[in-house]
């Protein structure tokens, strides 16, 4: 923290902010910033519903597990027993068309998709799995972007070139194009993934979460690497570097407090842009895969029901826009308070 | 959520790796004649008369691949290329049963078999020309035959013909090998067999022997459909946009039930609409069909139901199952009461509603589809009584799961990552878990899927697989050989259509007696088809699902539906009340 301690060191000129710890000032920037502010309640409005899906498929579950279909089944609609999946009428009584909504929290509030399961009690459950896969594949993003850019940036020259042209041709690839490619090899690997000791199923959570992390780690080493770049040659580095202290020290005690906030301010952008990933890959069958469910899934489900059913796919649509949105405005708020210059964008 | 797709890759006499093509065989013995008015027939000038006129426009999601004969193995281009082409011999085009029937074409009867039932000899018709002109030829056949092993394709329906195993995609001459001897000035074509094969006529009857003219290039046409003898001929063909038909002016009617003159002047095959878009455009008269291989979206499936489209839908029963193959060279599922344990569990009455529901699949208890030959009913894997599946005995699963030792192990399910795929791999997990295994799903789209099931590499990543199979043509061994035979497991192949590897030695011996039975004694042949199926269904080398219904929409103006068990709705015979 070497750079910061000197802005506020300076005897005599005592401006209103001297003295305070910079991540209080923009705390204290950020709680001014009521837009901000309003987005960080909604997304943790939708962190908190989502966490407490087990309480609601507690009253629902048809057989302990609100996952697993539920074609025979049968349900309550006004105090009247009625099939979750209903056949069609007419002379050629062709096709099952699921429930709708009922409004009614404990029986298929929101109906059932396509396989008899309860759309609300998907929409919590996908929820949890859309915001673990996005926010784990951000923080794994952004933790080895900014190490590579660390590496990259502190010791420049050829581990320079060479990383930042590794990242130049992950970064080549259409994003989507390199995750089907690499989740559909991964998903034909009943085994899972096996490194060391590390193990992840085929059907894990973590398959699409590593490859969402993996396939951005461009989009953020580029700035981050750019920030690293602008304060290697600074003043507090020489000094540190004439006190004598080692490689390590210098990269994560010295540069690293410094590009922090860069990396700060691109986490809920990250977040929003994995979680859509997340929902995109889903929809095309090599996200997260069954039984687990996202919001992309049951989008996806829902596409037959388009007309009949819409909202299948509207609500969890609807969860996407909320999310996004409030991390899109909530990453604005952030990056206004660590840094009001700044012009940070991802994507 | 209705699915018809069919990937129907096969191999035969041991020769593997023909490339994958998607294929929608068909044939049912089954009833569904729905034959309407009929117009009468105009011989001399070889159009109908009285409905004749129009363009009829056909929608389809996407196109059927590479055009040429040789090569395609799709119902798409099939239900076209009977209207375009003829072979020696083929199905009756009229609707029902009688359908299933075969009548000479091109020879003017059916020969039979001499030198111990490996060579036939078949009377050309004279007088009949291509659509270019040119004079049909017996030399004609042995082009078309040499091209099924030039042309890549699936070469084994004819691979028992003398001299084929030393053709190849580099070349072929059946002639030489006295395979196939044209006699052009007594209009006489004969095949020579290596061994007698009671189901010669079957394969005769498919559009890959549809003859084409001796110059025809040996190699793959592309998308340029040589000239047919039908009563129309391929204008274009352009995956990207359409197909268009229109008249061959040198057809004309020599048999009213192999190849009889088309109602509509033009037909034309519309492709790159969603199948929803298909739907919406056909119910308002914008176009006459929606291609029946397309799957309709189960939204719209509900639309179909009112009464005012009731007389533009019609349901048929195929000759089809929808089938998960059990893994038999890896535990849990090398184990006879696992394999049982599955099939009593499995609740078929929850994929037939993944599938559309009652009207469109009847759930399934054994190999052989219901109204096939050497069909018998046999329910053994239901609870109560074993004559019709009605519900799934878990006690007994669970039993079964216990003596086999097998509780608490992993299950792999594969299945194609579509609407229908994912939900039958779904109700199978859930399946599986009820009786005490750990199942999970293992998803790949479904152009990769059938070939990743078939190559043997890959057995050691799924234990359960999903398949679908239509049949080729009404014989027992379609099913019972061609998927449970011990012939048709080729190791490290992507065409190995045996995907439970399952091979019973006292089974095969009897597919064997039975195929031998076939052209001495029928009855006898198919009282041990019987007996096989029964035999293959009690071994549980797979779980039947259903077997399933197809449906046609068509616009309110099309008149003269038929359908007809091997080629589905006779496009050619349709009439338009414009």
């Amino acid at each position: 923290m070497a750079a910061v301690a000197e802005q506020v060191s300076v005897p005599g000129l005592r401006p209103a902010t001297a003295g305070r710890n910079p991540w209080a000032l923009a705390w204290r920037r950020l709680r001014r910033n009521r837009i901000a502010l309003a987005a960080l309640v909604l997304f943790l409005l939708i962190v908190v519903l989502s966490l407490a899906a087990p309480l609601y498929a507690h009253d629902i579950a048809h057989d302990g597990n609100v996952l697993s279909p539920n074609l025979n089944g049968t349900t309550l609609v006004h105090g009247k027993l009625t099939p979750v999946m209903q056949q069609g009428g007419g002379v050629l009584k062709l096709g099952e068309a699921p429930i709708g909504p009922t409004w009614d929290l404990s029986h298929y509030f929101l109906g059932a998709d396509g396989i008899g399961r309860d759309v609300a009690g998907l929409l919590l459950y996908g929820g949890r799995a859309s915001l673990q896969i996005g926010v784990s594949s951000a923080v794994i993003c952004c933790v080895v972007a900014t190490l590579v850019a660390l590496v990259a940036g502190f010791f420049g020259g050829l581990t320079d070139t060479i990383l930042s042209r590794l990242m130049d041709i992950i970064w080549a690839f259409p994003v989507y194009l390199l995750a089907i490619s690499i989740a559909t090899v991964l998903l034909t690997k009943s085994t899972g993934i096996q490194v060391g000791f590390l193990h992840v199923s085929a059907t894990s959570l973590w398959t699409p979460t590593v490859i969402i992390g993996f396939i951005y780690v461009p989009y953020v080493y580029r700035p981050v690497r750019g920030q690293v770049l602008s304060v290697v040659n600074k003043e507090f580095v020489e000094a540190a570097i004439a006190q004598g202290a080692s490689n390590v020290r210098l990269i994560f005690s010295e540069i690293l407090p410094n590009v922090v906030s860069t990396v700060i301010v691109l986490m809920p952008l990250m977040i929003a842009t994995t979680i859509l990933t997340e929902a995109a890959l889903s929809f095309l069958s090599v996200g997260v895969q069954p039984p687990n469910v996202s919001w992309g899934t049951i989008i996806n489900n829902g596409q037959a029901l388009l007309y009949t059913r819409p909202w299948v796919s509207l609500a969890p649509g609807i969860m996407i826009v909320l999310t996004v949105l409030s991390l899109n405005v909530l990453g604005d708020g952030v990056r206004d308070a660590l840094d009001p210059r700044a012009k940070l964008r991802v994507g | 959520m209705r699915q018809i797709v069919s990937k129907a890759v096969r191999t035969r006499g041991g020769k593997a790796g023909l490339g994958s093509l998607a294929a929608f065989v068909v044939l049912a013995l089954a009833a569904a004649g729905c034959g309407s008015s009929s117009p009468t027939t105009n011989k001399s000038s070889g159009t109908t008369t009285g409905h004749a006129g129009g363009t009829f426009t056909i929608l389809a999601n996407s196109a059927f691949g590479v055009a040429d004969p040789a090569q395609n193995y799709t119902l798409e281009e099939w239900q076209l290329l009977i209207d375009s082409h003829d072979g020696l011999v083929t199905f009756a085009k009229v609707a029902g049963v009688a359908g299933t029937k075969i009548v000479p074409d091109l020879a003017t009867s059916i020969p039979t078999p001499t030198n111990g039932g490996k060579t036939y000899v078949f009377n050309i018709r004279r007088g009949i020309k291509f659509s270019n002109g040119q004079t049909l030829k017996p030399s004609d056949f042995v082009t078309t035959f040499e091209r099924q092993f030039t042309v890549p394709g699936p070469t084994s329906f004819y691979s028992g013909i003398v001299g084929a195993s030393s053709c190849s995609t580099k070349g072929c001459n059946l002639a030489k090998s006295g395979g196939v001897v044209a006699n052009n000035s007594n209009y006489t074509l004969t095949i020579n067999l290596t061994a007698p094969d009671p189901e010669l006529m079957d394969q005769l009857s498919l559009p890959f022997a549809d003859v084409v003219p001796a110059g025809t290039s040996l190699k793959l046409t592309g998308n340029n459909v040589p000239p047919g003898t039908g009563p129309y001929m391929w204008k274009s063909y352009n995956p990207n946009t359409e197909a268009v038909l229109v008249r061959n002016p040198y057809f004309h009617v020599w048999n009213t039930v192999a190849q009889p003159a088309g109602n509509p002047n033009e037909i034309i095959e519309k492709y790159g609409l969603q199948v929803s878009s298909e739907v919406t455009q056909v119910l308002n008269g914008q176009a006459d069909e929606v291609f029946d291989g397309d799957s309709i979206p189960s939204d719209q499936l509900t639309t179909l139901n009112s009464s005012q489209y009731t007389s533009q839908v019609h349901v048929n029963t195929l000759t089809a199952d929808y089938y998960m193959a059990l893994n038999t060279t890896r535990a849990p599922f090398n184990n006879l009461d696992a394999r049982q344990a599955i099939n009593y569990a499995a609740n078929r009455a929850a994929y037939v509603k993944i599938y559309g529901g009652s009207s469109l699949a009847v759930p399934a208890c054994q190999i052989l589809p219901p109204n096939f030959p050497s069909y018998k009913p046999f329910c053994p894997y239901t609870s109560g009584a074993q004559t019709v599946w009605s519900g799934p005995d878990l006690t007994k699963a669970k039993a079964l799961v216990k003596a086999s030792g097998t509780a608490g192990q992993k299950v792999v399910v594969d299945s194609t990552n579509d609407q229908v795929g994912t939900a039958l791999a779904e109700q199978m997990v859930s399946d599986l878990n009820a009786i005490g295994y750990k199942a999970s799903t293992q998803l790949l789209t479904a152009a990769n899927q059938y070939p990743y099931i078939q190559n043997s590499a890959n057995a050691g990543t799924w234990n359960i697989a999903y398949s679908a199979w239509f049949q080729d043509y009404p014989a027992p061994s379609d099913f019972l050989n061609v998927l449970l035979g011990c012939g048709t497991i080729h190791k490290n192949s992507d065409a190995s259509p045996n995907i439970a590897e399952f091979c019973d030695p006292a089974i095969q011996k009897l597919i064997n007696e039975a195929e031998a039975d076939e052209a001495t004694n029928p009855s006898q042949a198919a009282s041990l088809w019987t007996q096989v199926d029964h035999m293959d269904t009690q071994q549980a080398a797979w779980v039947d699902l259903f077997n399933p219904k197809q449906i046609d929409v068509l616009a309110k103006t099309v008149q003269g539906y038929k359908w007809n068990p091997q080629w589905y709705i006779l496009i050619d015979q349709l009439w338009l009340n414009k």
